[in-house]
């Protein structure tokens, strides 16, 4: 069984070494410094945001905003974008390379995804096995990493909208990609109270980001007794 | 495949070369301490954050690094895109930093171009004789830095033009703008090159009105519009860092887009 595993999932099973962490010290370096990051893009966008409202009657207090007025909220978004984009460019190549994504994110089941669903209706959440996603939760993971590429796309769009005047229209022009960069804040802020919420009512997934967790056996799954 | 990031036509590596003492002006401890700041600070970012001297120079440092890199990332010969003369807004949107009640309109007769700095012909400009100038017409894009945009449709002398014209160094770095609305401004030598870069004197075919910059007004297509002064009285060359009405208040300098 263990050889069939290793012969599907090809160069990545030469990677996963068996006693490794749930998350390795790069994921978790990388993970809190993406939460730090997306807080400071989030409420600095909110102080650019409230300049020009796209929903209106939308605004965002001086509570919610990063910087005490548009200029620096502007500095603050435009200091923060490297560090997203650096960190989550490294991210995906580590996630990539090392076959970390596909093996966390990777199949999604539609009938699991129902049944997931189903089962949380029911409040039956399972969380013995904080190792092994479920078909939502694997779900919600690829739309956040994709929602953040859009982020970056569609930033650099309206941050150079003549220097990147193709990539303007293929998003459909300037203003339709301002739409579409809210959008996408929306998407990470909706992720962002679920994942936190969850985090919460399941601390040890929470601990599991701060020490790496349980270590793993040769097929990625909890080492005996190490389950909880 | 060619990527969507990649410029049709590859900019001069020249750039490279011109902007080099600010390349090297960046402060790397700032930077460092920037990247140390960020992250001590959200912690703070529910809060009415009073922004600290240490938070607001590391910010001052990444901006101005981040002015090299659309120095870098500005294509000197890509054209912004345009748009059919049928689109022009009419009027225009109004904006600066005081209320479109509060414009002081300007005597075209009396109204003089003064130059100064690395020019050699300094002798003022009267209207007619920059009426008489080649003019070029464009209909282009206006984006503000808050995110609303509209067509408008700019006829002027293109800078490049006026400063060979009038024998400026085009090897300087700044070209620095005074208005009749105390609101100075300045652009990189590139861009003020660049051929939709427009000394402005009508709009939509008509001389342009008093709010918008009569008798003469900058129009850049490649800089948000806070970087295009209304009612220019006197231009200088030089390779000193002028800065500008909202640079001094932290927005940044250099505004490409």
């Amino acid at each position: 069984m263990n050889q069939v595993k290793a012969e599907t999932s090809g160069t990545s099973a030469l990677l996963v070494r068996a006693g490794r962490r749930l998350h390795p010290l790069p994921v978790r370096i990388m993970h809190w410094i993406n939460a730090v990051v997306m807080l400071v893009m989030i409420t600095s966008g909110w102080g650019i945001y409230d300049d020009d409202v796209i929903v209106r009657g939308l605004h965002f207090s001086q509570f919610w905003r990063l910087g005490d007025w548009a200029a620096w909220s502007l500095n603050w978004h435009f200091a923060g974008m490297w560090f997203l984009t650096v960190n989550g460019l490294i991210y995906l190549v580590y996630g990539f390379a090392t076959g970390r994504l596909r093996e966390k994110l990777l199949p999604i089941r539609p009938a699991e995804v129902v049944q997931t669903i189903v089962d949380t209706l029911h409040l039956k959440i399972a969380h013995e096995d904080i190792t092994v996603y479920n078909a939502v939760q694997k779900l919600l993971y690829i739309v956040v990493i994709l929602a953040s590429v859009s982020q970056v796309a569609t930033g650099l769009a309206i941050w150079k909208p003549i220097q990147f005047s193709g990539l303007v229209s293929l998003l459909g022009g300037f203003q339709t990609a301002r739409v579409l960069h809210f959008a996408g804040m929306a998407v990470i802020v909706g992720f962002l109270i679920v994942h936190v919420a969850l985090a919460l009512l399941v601390p040890k997934t929470l601990g599991a980001m701060v020490t790496g967790g349980p270590r793993l056996n040769s097929r990625g799954r909890a080492k005996e007794g190490h389950a909880t | 495949m060619k990527s969507p990031f990649r410029p049709d036509v590859v900019p001069n590596a020249a750039i490279l070369d011109n902007h080099k003492p600010l390349i090297r002006s960046f402060e790397r401890r700032g930077l460092i301490r920037g990247g140390f700041s960020l992250g001590a600070l959200v912690m703070l970012s529910g809060c009415d954050l009073d922004r600290p001297e240490s938070v607001e120079s590391a910010l001052l440092a990444i901006s101005r690094l981040n002015d090299g890199v659309q120095a870098l990332l500005f294509d000197p010969n890509k054209l912004a895109p345009t748009y059919p003369a049928s689109m022009i807004l009419r009027p225009p949107k109004f904006n600066a930093y005081y209320d479109v009640m509060d414009v002081k309109p300007v005597n075209g007769a009396t109204w003089r171009l003064e130059l100064s700095g690395l020019i050699a012909d300094r002798r003022p400009w009267t209207l007619p004789q920059l009426q008489a100038l080649p003019q070029t017409s464009m209909v282009i894009k206006h984006i503000c830095v808050e995110g609303w945009s509209y067509i408008g449709g700019w006829t002027g002398v293109p800078l490049r033009v006026f400063l060979e014209r009038v024998g400026a160094d085009l090897r300087a770095k700044y070209v620095a703008f005074k208005t009749a609305d105390d609101y100075p401004s300045s652009i990189d030598m590139a861009t003020a090159l660049h051929p939709q870069t427009l000394l402005a004197i009508k709009y939509g075919g008509d001389t342009l009105a008093d709010p918008f910059g009569y008798p003469m007004r900058l129009r850049m297509a490649t800089k948000l519009g806070y970087k295009s002064p209304k009612w220019v009285t006197a231009i200088e060359v030089t390779n000193t860092y002028p800065g500008g009405y909202w640079e001094a208040k932290g927005f940044p300098w250099f505004a490409g887009i």
